[in-house]
């Protein structure tokens, strides 16, 4: 077997009463697109805020390259570069700022950003726009340059939390086509939640399916699929997770964005 | 050293290209300056207490101060709410420059926005006593901007949501603001509001740009450094332990 990158052991995070991650273990292989997929409420983002040093563990055991994220923080925050659920760009700063900045927090020296920066920028086709403010960016622009910014400090590990929400066809393929080809030409360990299906089918190596804070099976997507005797993808997660309807009760962030966008007429 | 430069001139960049916020926080602190200024000057100068906008222009830069500063701390709720909050989280940063770097940022732009005032109040009549003082002038504006931004962060640190935020600063700059001197001579006063001046802060900070643009004080300028230096410091500590502590 190869080398794991990401060794999660027994890890648990309780929020009150509610166990959104419950004693879940599995290990990432270097170099593997590994896909973590689950419905509404399932832990999912929770795995990942404990994975890049957002949230601390309420117990157990995880490495992130070798590096334990309660104690060395900064080793982990280096070994990642990570695309959030939400945007998480400086709307009030251009597209280039906004890699400069990011460039500024991960010490690399400004002739390596004079040459990374615009190199990215042109590789998801923003170097046009590189000067105007992030607010004017569509949806699809706003994920293309979070992926660029993400790339920038050359992670070991890159982590997609759902990143083709919202986005359409064109955009979602072209973003797996990027990862894609990241992943076999830089040998980068990709590890990603989503709810489609039928990509994470195409791009994953292996998947996890995650429910109720849980990892119900663990396997390459044919292995799953023939554990189930399903077609799809999308039918073994159905009969492991079942079709009832979650509810996911809103944070006081979504609800702020909710207001934010109501203020600031932004309404989408 | 990096990211506490960023973080500073993030601040200055977003100031500089938001020209009608600039503008209108301007609003608040002319209209105090003219309407009291004007409307008390003959009343305080009948009572022996000599040129009101003298008196009171020092109290105004303090006030405009006081109001930039606080209202830094939104920043952070906005950046929390839009995101950006995360990036600098999972920066390998440490938080302390994170931190620092906004409020120098926050207080930086309050020093400015003080200093605008400040220009405004010559354009009323107000006349410094002596030009020899006013680096020091602005020492006090930078310190008073330091503690207020410092304090308005680490309350928004604490916070995630947006409607309490305005209505928690509204609740605390109003009393820092009316019982800090900046209006009326801290002289005289009944007990009661005399305690409440000597255990604001602001009091000092206002005591001590007064000393230094107009000549006169309550306090003890030492006194008034030393108080608003070692306030600011505390807060400033307080807001990088409490930042330090966020999850999101």
């Amino acid at each position: 077997m190869e080398k794991s990158i990401i060794e999660v052991e027994n890890l648990t995070r309780i929020f009150g009463k509610i166990n959104a991650v419950n004693n879940i273990s599995f290990n990432v292989r270097k170099g593997e697109v590994f896909a973590f997929l689950g419905p509404n409420g399932a832990g999912k983002t929770t795995t990942i805020k404990m994975l890049t040093t957002l949230l601390h563990p309420t117990s157990g055991k995880l490495l992130v390259n070798g590096f334990d994220p309660l104690h060395h923080q900064s080793d982990v925050r280096n070994s990642f570069g990570i695309v959030f659920q939400d945007p998480s760009l400086d709307e009030e700063l251009t597209a280039y700022e906004n890699m400069e900045f990011h460039g500024v927090f991960y010490h690399l020296e400004k002739k390596l950003m004079k040459e990374r920066i615009p190199n990215l920028l042109k590789y998801v086709e923003l170097y046009d726009r590189k000067d105007d403010m992030v607010k004017t960016f569509s949806g699809g622009m706003k994920r293309r340059l979070e992926i660029a910014r993400a790339l920038l400090h050359h992670p070991k590990i890159l982590f997609l939390d759902e990143p083709t929400l919202g986005l359409d066809p064109q955009t979602r393929n072209r973003l797996w086509e990027y990862v894609s080809k990241l992943n076999k030409e830089e040998k980068m360990t990709v590890f990603l939640t989503t709810h489609y299906m039928e990509e994470a089918d195409k791009i994953s190596d292996r998947i996890a399916i995650i429910d109720h804070g849980k990892i119900i099976k663990l396997g390459t997507s044919k292995e799953l699929k023939k554990q189930t005797k399903s077609k799809t993808l999308e039918e073994a997660f159905l009969k492991l997770t079942g079709h009832t309807i979650r509810d996911e009760s809103a944070s006081s962030i979504d609800r702020l964005r909710t207001q934010g966008k109501i203020w600031m007429g932004k309404g989408k | 050293m990096g990211a506490i430069y960023v973080m500073w001139i993030r601040q200055l960049k977003k100031y500089w290209r938001s020209k009608p916020r600039m503008l209108g926080s301007l609003a608040q602190p002319v209209l105090f300056l003219v309407a009291l200024g004007f409307g008390f000057g003959p009343i305080y100068e009948k009572a022996g207490g000599g040129n009101y906008i003298n008196f009171l222009a020092p109290g105004i830069i303090a006030m405009s101060i006081l109001f930039t500063a606080m209202f830094n701390g939104i920043e952070l709720i906005w950046d929390r709410q839009f995101g950006f909050l995360k990036e600098t989280l999972v920066a390998p940063v440490s938080r302390l420059n994170i931190m620092l770097g906004r409020t120098l940022g926050g207080a930086t732009v309050a020093t400015i926005q003080g200093f605008v005032v400040f220009l405004i109040c010559l354009l009323v009549g107000f006349r410094p006593f002596n030009i020899i003082f006013s680096p020091l002038a602005f020492l006090f504006m930078f310190l008073i901007a330091i503690l207020f931004t410092a304090l308005g962060t680490s309350i928004a640190s604490k916070l995630s949501d947006m409607q309490a935020f305005p209505l928690i600063m509204n609740f605390l700059i109003m009393p820092i603001f009316f019982l800090s001197g900046a209006l009326f001579p801290l002289n005289g006063l009944p007990k009661g509001i005399e305690i409440a001046a000597k255990i604001n802060p602001l009091s000092y900070g206002v005591d001590g740009l007064r000393y230094t643009l107009s000549g006169m004080s309550h306090f003890n300028i030492f006194l008034d450094f030393g108080v608003v230096f070692a306030i600011a410091g505390l807060i400033t500590a307080i807001g990088s332990y409490l930042f330090s502590k966020i999850q999101v």
